[in-house]
């Protein structure tokens, strides 16, 4: 029996010493192949007594099935060891850095991201938002509104011109959105509670005013819109876009040829170290001006002001999204430096909504 | 409109405090700009008796005195020649801060003796150059009181803001109502002394217009006062003129200044001894000059209008004076104009001439016409008891009072705009304390009030005085119950759509001048005389946009100059094809420079590298997508001429519906917007673009996706260089339009192994049985068909 035993010791020792797969099938097929040393021992077999056939054939596959085992265990773990072999292999340095994904760099100019803000608050109120022309006629910007020619008032606003066209008409920037107003009052039937954000344009370059810039009025016509309610929607909206719970405002008497009575309208702050919070301290800011909408700008625009009223108001959306955001200079709004759009700017997925808060 | 205190209080009886004073005018629409103490700068110094004044022991020039400041006496080292014992003068002690010197001043000992204080010159408070000695103060100065006081230097000044409605608070005596009215105080406003006068205005008035001009001057009233002396005014009138920033010059000139601020009623005094026959009033005739108080010689015309003696003219109408008939310290005999002109008319003329005056401010806002003839009487009482002299009898050429306006005004009025009541009788007291008359439903206007026309002016006159806090915010009501509805048109939401997808690319968003260099919009397009700004305020920023790109472009140059030079910059904005109301289109538009690739910017490891063309294209072709409509947009070679060449592509929908283009700017363009290239852009007209197909429900239509598996066959073609891949990509999909479910070309080879002249273009086929598995020979009789299109369409060869 000893030759058993022999070639069982041999074959172990070969399976364990298999240094790869590949000297490990070398070893199972010298043992258990066509011709393998085990092969070879069951062949013998048919000659034997069934007694002898029944002992024999018993060791001879106790020496297969361990022999078996061994392989398989051996194969295991020269696969685990070729598997780690190569992932060593294929160790890469993760500290070295990846590029930024566009919705981490890009920017939303802080100016669109505000006039999102309170274009959600005035949607949730019922406003539509209207728009018109940059380039407006003198009518439509000035005496649509009460501006008589000639008045003083227009020289509060220091306006661009264009050149004449051949029929000697002379247009202009708009000096404010108001000329929104009167278009929208024009073509369409109150009740009106418009919102009209865009571009304005005044000659005046200095610290705080450039020759561009960007405003927002509102405009509610219907037959009952006090100067109450006129109040109470400018507090809402301030409480809203300032995300304080509550805020001081103080509404001073003030004139617009286009309102009256007319106001200007200050919110409560109080300034620190370069920092502003609004709805507490002793500091008051202009942020508005507002009133009851002027007869004649409701006659002059097809409304009878006997039977319908309404309030307006005009804010500068770059001044509080200054006051806000706590930007500094209103010059760099429009300097498009790349240090000041990463770092004043909102990122693309940072969507002003009314129910996940105006910022976030 | 500046004014002090004392003057305010002149025409105001009142208890109440600066503080109170100051927010009362703020709360009724006077707003104050500012509130100056002018004591203030004079704080520590105070009233001192020099006691004793013994020579220094170490020093032949100095002095030690003992000086009573109220607070028992100090001593003092003084350098002054004139300090003695005995006089007065201003004392400071230590800690005081001394204006003239810019110091805050310290015990100190001086040659070995101490000193603790000073005593001052005119110079050290700034008072004037006098630094010869201390200052000599009356010997009844009281010893220890505030210099500032006893001085009369602490009479607060406080700067009002007018809005332009408010001609009456011009002067201080409406202030002093607006304020009574507020229940400040109680008015106390002098009704001027009226003059008979003993004798004839030698010289007369001629109202010369055109009866169509009449309205140019509804009145002018004349009057001499002769033997008068022209010295300098009193000390009082000096003071407040000083103190609301006027120079004093002459007493004549003074009284015509201090009734402008006093009453805002402006007053001209001509000298009678330079002037020569009678006063004409009429329009200029063109050629007239005249030189004017400013020491200006202006060139006149037919819209000015002038008073003119018989040497021409003496002086524009509610402006400015002239020079030759101004009065000076020599006058005797002073003519005292008090006018009403056309504020329409007085506001062209300044603003013609570039002429800003006080009378001018008054007149262009409309001055009080029933106080023409007062103020001439008001006048001549200041000019009388100042300057002595004898009073004519008044001319007014012209007629001084105008109807009052009256208008109807239902005190239901407060309530529908305010939303809540004032009560009747509080409104109308408040109306009357502003000189509102009120009677059965109407209001008569006062003369000074030209600003208020209508009922809504009347119950703003109510409400800013009764206090506007008196209206406590109410809701407005919600148009619609429930949910708000969605408010955004299809262009707004595009907008937004677009800035969210640009910056989703790693592009920052800009918002750059609506108006740009001539040059720049000549060069995109623009530039014509439609659009050019008669009055740039600067030279490169003349003409309105006709495209996004020439500011990102400069915007991108400024960043490069910072050493910024990857540069990835958007916008979505106006621009202007013409001046008409249709003529504005919002555009979007991006550049890109340096390394500022959408997949990481500046020098990767992992590779990256310049921008191309190609990065705008995926700009432009990401942002289409976005808007649902990238699948019809055709991509034509070429485009505008600002764009290279070779590097450029129109997109349009159609032939008739270009909506943008992309590509490198051509290098002579870059070259004239002085900015370093290659920079790589697109632009696409947002209200261009189609409209996606208008959908019934808001349901996605039915998921078309096929049991059989797809197949991919890959396919190199060579063909010539000029064969385009669009090309050749459209070929093979209309090929086997049914099977041919997605195209894609995955590498493009030019070079060796191919001949000269030719390129490889390998794509990948995507076939998509629908009904049953595709047999290979299904498969490949499909294939050929495919290379067949694409040979017949490009020319091309199937690659070895």
């Amino acid at each position: 029996m000893t030759d058993l035993a022999a070639l069982k010791d041999e074959t172990l020792a070969a399976v364990s010493g298999a240094p790869d797969e590949a000297a490990l099938e070398a070893v199972r097929v010298a043992a258990l192949g066509k011709k393998g040393a085990i092969s070879a021992l069951l062949a013998t077999l048919g000659k034997l007594s069934p007694d002898e056939r029944k002992t024999r054939g018993a060791e001879i596959n106790a020496l297969k099935d361990s022999v078996v085992e061994a392989l398989a265990g051996r194969r295991a773990v020269l696969k685990q060891a070729a598997l780690a072999a190569r992932l060593a292999r294929e160790a890469l340095d993760m500290t070295l850095p990846t590029p930024a994904p566009g919705v981490e760099t890009g920017r939303i100019h802080p100016i669109s991201q505000v006039t999102e803000e309170i274009v959600a608050i005035f949607a949730d109120l019922g406003f539509s938002v209207a728009e018109g022309p940059d380039i407006e006629s003198d009518d439509f910007n000035f005496t649509r509104l009460n501006f008589p020619p000639g008045h003083p008032a227009r020289e509060m606003h220091d306006t661009f011109f264009l050149q004449p066209d051949a029929t000697g008409e002379r247009k202009l920037l708009r000096t404010h959105t108001s000329p929104v107003q009167v278009r929208t009052m024009l073509a369409q039937k109150p009740p009106i509670r418009v919102i009209c954000p865009g571009r304005t344009y005044r000659t005046d370059f200095d610290q705080t005013h450039t020759p561009m810039f960007h405003q927002v009025e509102g405009l509610v016509i219907d037959q009952s819109a006090t100067l109450a309610n006129l109040k109470w929607v400018l507090e809402e909206f301030c409480k809203a876009f300032f995300e304080v719970p509550k805020v001081g405002m103080r509404f001073r008497p003030s004139f617009f040829p286009f309102t009256s009575p007319s106001m200007e309208v200050d919110i409560q702050c109080r300034r620190s170290a370069g920092e502003i919070r609004f709805g507490e301290g002793e500091d008051w800011l202009e942020i508005l001006g507002c009133g009851m909408v002027h007869p004649n700008v409701l006659t002059n625009c097809g409304i009878d002001p006997e039977l319908y009223q309404g309030f307006a108001w005009g804010m500068g959306i770059d001044r509080v999204a200054m006051l806000k955001y706590g930007m500094p200079d209103l010059r760099d709004l429009f300097d498009a430096d790349l240090r000041w759009i990463n770092h004043y700017g909102f990122k693309p997925l940072d969507m002003p909504t009314l129910a996940g808060g105006l910022s976030g | 409109m500046k004014f002090t205190l004392s003057w305010l209080e002149d025409h105001l009886d009142t208890q109440a405090s600066l503080a109170e004073i100051v927010d009362a005018l703020t709360r009724v629409g006077l707003e104050v700009e500012g509130v100056e103490d002018p004591g203030a700068i004079y704080a520590g110094f105070v009233v001192g008796a020099v006691i004793e004044a013994k020579p220094h022991p170490n020093a032949d020039r100095l002095r030690v005195c003992v000086v009573d400041a109220g607070a028992g006496p100090v001593q003092v080292v003084c350098g002054a020649p004139n300090a003695r014992a005995g006089m007065k003068s201003v004392f400071s002690p230590v800690g005081t801060y001394i204006p003239g010197k810019k110091i805050t001043l310290a015990k100190g000992v001086i040659r070995g003796v101490e000193s603790h204080g000073m005593l001052c010159s005119a110079a050290e408070l700034e008072l004037s150059n006098d630094h010869d000695g201390i200052m000599e103060l009356p010997d009844d100065a009281p010893v220890g009181v505030p210099y500032a006081r006893f001085a009369g230097l602490d009479d607060p000044v406080i700067d009002v803001a007018l809005t332009p409605n408010r001609p009456d608070a011009t002067g201080v005596a409406g202030i002093a109502r607006d304020l009574a009215a507020a229940g400040l105080g109680t008015l106390r406003t002098p009704g001027p002394e009226t003059f008979a006068g003993a004798f004839d205005c030698p010289t007369a008035v001629r109202l010369d217009f055109a009866p169509a001009d009449a309205h140019l001057c509804p009145a002018f009233a004349l009057r001499l006062v002769r033997g008068v002396a022209n010295g300098p005014s009193p000390e009082w009138m000096q003071k407040r003129l000083r103190a609301i920033g006027l120079r004093p010059i002459s007493a004549l000139v003074d009284i015509t200044n201090y009734v402008t601020f006093d009453r805002g009623r402006p007053l001209h005094v001509f000298d009678l001894a330079k002037i020569r026959g009678d006063l004409t009033v009429r329009r200029a005739r063109a050629g007239e000059s005249v030189l004017a108080l400013d020491g200006k010689t202006y060139a006149l015309d037919e819209s000015t209008v002038i008073i003119a003696d018989a040497d021409g003219v003496e002086s524009i109408a509610g402006v400015m004076g002239g020079e030759h008939s101004g009065c000076d310290e020599s006058t005797r005999d002073v003519l005292i104009e008090s006018a009403l002109w056309d504020p329409t008319n007085i506001a062209q003329t300044g603003r013609k001439l570039g002429i800003v005056t006080d009378a001018r401010y008054r007149f262009e806002r409309g001055v009080d016409p029933d106080f023409c003839v007062p103020g001439l009487d008001l006048a001549t009482g200041l000019v009388l008891s100042i300057c002595g002299g004898e009073p004519s009898r008044m001319i007014v050429a012209g007629d001084p009072t105008a109807p009052r306006r009256t208008i109807d005004f239902p005190y239901s009025e407060v309530k529908r705009l305010i939303g809540v009541d004032i009560p009747r009788a509080e409104g109308e007291a408040i109306l009357a304390r502003l000189g509102f008359g009120v009677e059965d439903g109407r209001v008569r206007v006062p003369s000074w009030r030209p600003d208020v026309q209508v009922k809504a002016d009347v119950v703003e006159q109510i409400i800013r005085i009764a206090g506007l806090d008196r209206a406590p915010p109410a809701p407005l009501p919600r148009l619609d119950e429930g949910v708000a509805a969605p408010v955004l048109t299809l262009l707004q939401k595009r907008t937004r759509l677009a800035k969210r997808t640009l910056a989703s690319l790693s592009l920052r968003e800009a918002v750059t001048w609506s108006f740009i260099a001539k040059r720049a919009a000549e060069l995109f397009g623009g530039g014509q005389p439609a659009l050019a700004l008669a009055n740039p305020i600067a030279a490169d920023l003349s003409d309105m946009r006709p495209s996004l790109v020439p500011g990102l472009v400069a915007a991108a140059e400024r960043n490069a100059r910072r050493a910024l030079t990857d540069v990835a910059l958007f916008e979505v904005g106006q621009i202007f094809l013409g001046p008409g109301d249709t003529d504005q289109r919002t555009a979007a538009a991006a550049v890109r420079r340096g390394l500022a690739k959408a997949g990481g910017e500046g020098r990767q490891w992992r590779g990256g590298g310049a921008v191309d063309a190609f990065d705008a294209k995926a700009d432009a072709m990401a942002l289409l997508a976005a808007l649902g409509v990238a699948g019809a947009v055709q991509v034509v070679p070429g485009g505008p001429a600002f764009l290279h060449p070779g590097r450029s592509a129109t997109l349009q929908f159609g032939p008739k519906t270009v909506v943008g283009w992309f590509g490198e700017l051509h290098p002579s363009v870059c070259e004239a917007l002085d900015a370093e290239g290659p920079i790589v852009a697109f632009e696409l007209v947002l209200d261009a673009v189609p409209a996606p197909k208008a959908r019934p429900t808001k349901a996605r239509p039915r998921l078309e996706r096929s049991d059989f598996m797809a197949v991919e066959r890959d396919l190199a073609f060579v063909v010539d260089e000029s064969v385009r891949a669009g090309d050749l990509l459209k070929a093979a999909q209309a090929a086997e339009r049914a099977l041919v479910a997605d195209v894609g070309v995955f590498d493009v080879y030019q070079g060796k192994g191919l001949p000269e002249g030719k390129k490889s273009i390998a794509i990948a086929v995507t076939l998509q049985p629908r009904e049953r598995t595709l047999t290979d020979t299904e498969i490949e009789a499909a294939v050929a068909r495919i290379v067949a299109e694409v040979s017949r369409r490009t020319g091309a060869t199937l690659r070895a």
